[in-house]
């Protein structure tokens, strides 16, 4: 009986292993840009189990592999996009409280937004989606790969450490102070405290304050229950949890900030208090902070030009990024949005003309920067053996106006395909057109239906799915 | 269409007056349709102090019973509306009192009201989880007509505000008084997702997260709880007592939660949530199952399915194009009840706010045209919300012993031409009126649907 089992083990393992092999992928007489190690003229790439297997001219692949001819074409890393609120169901801010670190963006992420495949479409393959800026702590956030298709627990970026959002400024304080027009519905409006920046700063003090006499107070229930005493156990408090997790090391913070008054602020209380901030976001004038923010050794992720939209973002300057990069930053550039998350590519490419930052630089602002912040350089960020097969193929130079993604594969499986993508159109405005006309002949709510025309009309091809 | 002549004008007289009570009533010789076993093709029911005498082809009738002719005639165990508000007059709690508003919950002195900014989950906002369905119905409530007039005789009631919107009790849809409608409670807690306005200046919680959150942090709160008073119970001396927590003494008493899921992403996302909380749950909404249909079997969660169809707003603007995927849920929705039939997926009908007879109708019409089997849909609104609330052992089925509650028509359920004869509820007899089987009911809509409540959505602060 055992001897049969092993055997039956045996070939389930070797039809696996041939299965998996099946999946090779090769693609081959690409420029292939790796970020880290160079640029590969004429280059070959093998995808085999998920991972990048091989690079290089002469690469040989098994005789039942996928061969993508790439020929003239270029094949970077998947874009990574550092700040983002895509598919976030039912509201990107819990505004409602100063610190709102109960909340976690984790049970909200809908799978099914189609934003998740714009972004593929454009090269996009891991986000790290966060909390709004409504709170000095807001809610904990995770980071995903764009498995389009799959369900949301199953988008998480496995292995990559989670996250709590800060948010520093006028974002958090604006509930403080009594509002005239677009927040004040007329009603008594409850003001939230804090109104000012002092108050953002104590908010962070005063929890962090708090989630150490919770640490404490478990710890000293801990100890009692060792010593066989039958203490009742503290409240779990899950606004204190994800404190504790930070100061422990255990929790990646990011905070949105723009003023270097408030980035020194931050930084001094971080240290104060025992942790570390992971990355700065926005951080419009981290420039005039660059030291410091390297010593501290936060990251920063930073808009490539956005300017003066709010008194705070009046001092932003689009070398913000080539000056922290130069010293000793690292940074990456993000969307913070919806459309902006298609073309991180030609954010990336903007540093070319202020900074003169290099092509390889330039890239590593949407790929290894962001990798490195969120932990996952190891996995993500470059193209280098062992690494997983997030990959995008670009018509020409991605850092080109003129670029297009064609082909993007995250973990060795292809999610987006522009080809396919345009061949799935007609029968899609087909579906689209019968639904309609299926509804209409039912007559549902009787005559209140306009009959639409259904020749001619030129049809809208917002969705693709 | 042959009755026997005195008794039935007898019946006829005193049911107009608003139904008697006679000792035993018969309905002779009709269809009887069980659903635990066989139809009875020609088989008699009689109803003896308000349960099930007896049920069977051959039945002994007492000379003193009143005795319907069943020829042309179907029986059906009286349906159970699986979610509803029927018997809570207004749909709504009785405005006032202290003791329902939000909050007495642990930590905080004063119960939050309006005015009181909500710190965050320790206040218990929305919590009205102690609230109980069985104290607030009322044989009253203008909508019972209509509801019977649909052919139902039970249903499973919920108070109707808040997060936790309180606990459910399986009621008949008549009585003398509230109290006497009441045939199991608690049997569930209700909750829903408040969300909306991004959280300026409004109470804690606004999004959807904070919600969840807020319903984990009450589970936890709850198990430690429990832990405290056993504790303190056991050895109090030198120990902080337990503080009292409204909130959490009406959760513990609650035997299932029931989660609110439409799309698929959120039916996927509540089946983990129910299984992380630990506790039975069911799922309602549902209309986009038909995407999640391996996963509801292998979660094995029971499931409520909403009649209020998806349908085109009324006020579309004809030029706006349509999403793709509301045209699909629109045209799918109504064949999910078959694919769970299919699947082997328990699930039970829901008015969902529908309150108009032939709304009910035209709602349960359309999944039998979408492909599900009549007696399904008839199993669907009888002994599936019986087992589902733990009440078959009284409830859903003609079956000897068991409540007696039936609904008898002719022609088959559902049929546009069908017409609903009588109605038994506790062995009392009911007519509903053919102008409320045809048209709306009377007085207001009533009650309100308790799922979400969108607000803005996305694009706000970031």
């Amino acid at each position: 009986m055992r001897l049969q089992r092993t055997l039956f083990g045996i070939a389930a393992l070797m039809i696996a292993a041939f299965e998996a092999r099946a999946e090779a992928i090769l693609i081959r007489n690409a420029t292939v840009l790796t970020i880290t190690k160079g640029t590969v003229q004429n280059g070959n790439v093998l995808i085999q189990d998920g991972k990048i297997a091989a690079i290089g001219k002469g690469v040989s692949a098994p005789s039942d592999a996928t061969v993508v001819d790439a020929t003239g074409k270029y094949l970077m890393p998947g874009i990574i996009d550092c700040h983002s609120h895509t598919a976030i169901e039912g509201g990107v801010n819990e505004g409602t409280v100063s610190d709102s670190s109960m909340v976690n963006i984790k049970d909200v992420i809908d799978p099914t937004d189609i934003n998740i495949y714009r972004g593929l479409a454009g090269g996009l393959t891991v986000s790290n989606v966060l909390h709004g800026s409504a709170n000095a702590i807001g809610g904990q956030t995770e980071v995903i790969k764009l498995r389009w298709g799959k369900s949301a627990k199953e988008m998480a970026f496995e292995g990559a450490k989670p996250g709590i959002k800060f948010a520093l400024g006028e974002n958090p304080k604006r509930q403080g102070q009594p509002q005239q027009g677009l927040f004040n519905s007329g009603a008594a409006q409850q003001r939230r405290y804090p109104g000012t920046r002092m108050g953002v700063e104590e908010v962070i003090r005063e929890s962090f304050t708090e989630a150490k006499n919770y640490q404490a107070t478990w710890k000293e229930y801990e100890a009692k229950v060792a010593h066989g005493e039958h203490p009742i156990p503290p409240r779990k408090d899950l606004r204190l949890e994800p404190l504790v997790e930070v100061l422990n090391n255990q929790r990646y913070v990011h905070a949105h900030c723009y003023r270097s008054d408030e980035i020194l602020m931050l930084l001094r209380v971080a240290d104060e208090m025992g942790f570390k901030i992971r990355t700065l976001q926005h951080v419009l004038e981290g420039y005039k902070v660059a030291k410091e923010i390297a010593e501290h050794g936060a990251g920063a992720s930073t808009f490539s030009d956005w300017w003066s939209y709010k008194a705070e973002a009046y001092d932003a300057t689009p070398y913000n990024a080539a000056i922290m990069t130069r010293k000793g930053v690292t940074v990456s550039l993000n969307s913070d949005s919806d459309e902006l998350q298609r073309h991180l590519n030609l954010e990336a490419a903007k540093t070319l003309r202020y900074g003169g930052l290099s092509e390889t630089e330039a890239l590593s602002m949407v790929t290894i920067n962001p990798a490195k912040q969120l932990g996952v350089d190891d996995k993500v960020g470059s193209i280098e053996v062992g690494k997983s097969a997030d990959l995008v193929l670009f018509d020409q130079n991605p850092l080109s106006n003129y670029s297009k993604a064609l082909k993007v594969w995250i973990d060795g499986h292809e999610y987006f395909d522009r080809d396919k993508d345009l061949e799935t159109r007609p029968k899609f405005q087909e579906d689209k057109k019968k639904l309609l006309e299926k509804e209409k002949t039912e007559g549902q709510n009787g005559s209140r239906n306009q009959p639409r025309p259904t020749t001619g009309t030129v049809q809208s091809t917002e969705e693709s799915n | 269409m042959k009755y026997l002549l005195v008794p039935s004008l007898c019946l006829a007289t005193l049911s107009l007056a608003g139904g008697q009570n006679p000792s035993a009533v018969a309905i002779k010789d009709a269809h009887v349709v069980t659903v635990s076993g066989a139809d009875l093709p020609k088989g008699t029911v009689l109803l003896k102090n308000g349960l099930i005498e007896q049920v069977g082809a051959e039945v002994t009738i007492p000379p003193d019973a009143w005795v319907i002719d069943g020829a042309g005639l179907i029986v059906y165990p009286g349906f159970i509306d699986a979610l509803s508000t029927w018997g809570i007059p207004n749909g709504n709690p009785p405005a006032g009192g202290a003791a329902r508003t939000a909050g007495g919950g642990a930590g905080a002195g004063t119960p939050a009201t309006n005015q009181t900014r909500v710190r965050g989950p320790e206040d218990r906002p929305q919590t009205y989880s102690a609230d109980r369905a069985a104290d607030m119905v009322s044989p009253t409530d203008n909508r019972l007509e209509a509801a019977r007039a649909a052919g139902f005789t039970s249903a499973a009631t919920y108070p109707n505000r808040g997060i936790f919107m309180g606990q459910g009790a399986v009621i008949n849809l008549a009585g003398e008084r509230g109290r006497d409608m009441v045939l199991a409670q608690p049997v569930g807690q209700q909750v829903a997702f408040r969300v909306g306005g991004g959280g300026m200046g409004r109470a804690f919680p606004s999004s959807l997260m904070g919600n969840i959150s807020y319903i984990r942090q009450l589970y936890l709160d709850l198990a430690q709880y429990k832990q405290a008073k056993k504790l303190y119970t056991a050895h109090p001396s030198g120990l902080q007592r337990p503080q009292y927590d409204h909130a959490l003494e009406g959760l513990a008493e609650s035997p299932r939660l029931l989660l609110p899921a439409e799309e698929s992403q959120q039916i996927d996302r509540m089946i983990s949530f129910g299984q992380e909380l630990k506790v039975p749950f069911l799922l309602y909404g549902l209309h986009e199952a038909y995407k999640e249909i391996d996963q509801l079997k292998t979660a094995n969660v029971p499931a409520l399915v909403s009649l209020k169809w998806p349908e085109k707003p009324r006020n579309a603007d004809p030029t706006e194009f349509p999403n793709y995927r509301d045209l699909v849920m629109r045209d799918q929705a109504p064949a999910v009840p078959a694919m769970f039939v299919k699947a082997g997926i328990k699930f039970a009908f829901y008015s969902d706010g529908l309150s108009a007879a032939p709304e009910l109708k035209k709602a349960i019409k359309r999944t039998l045209d979408a492909g599900l089997k009549r007696e399904d849909a008839i199993r669907a609104l009888t002994l599936n919300p019986a087992e589902i609330y733990g009440v078959a052992d009284r409830l859903g089925s003609i079956e000897k012993g068991k409540i007696g509650n039936l609904v008898v028509m002719r022609g088959p359920a559902f049929e546009d031409k069908s017409v609903i004869e009588y109605v038994f509820i506790d062995g009392k007899q009911f007519q509903p009126s053919k102008d409320l089987q045809q048209g709306p009911p009377p007085g207001g809509p009533g009650s309100r649907r308790p799922t979400f409540s969108e607000g803005e959505g996305r694009g706000e602060n970031k």
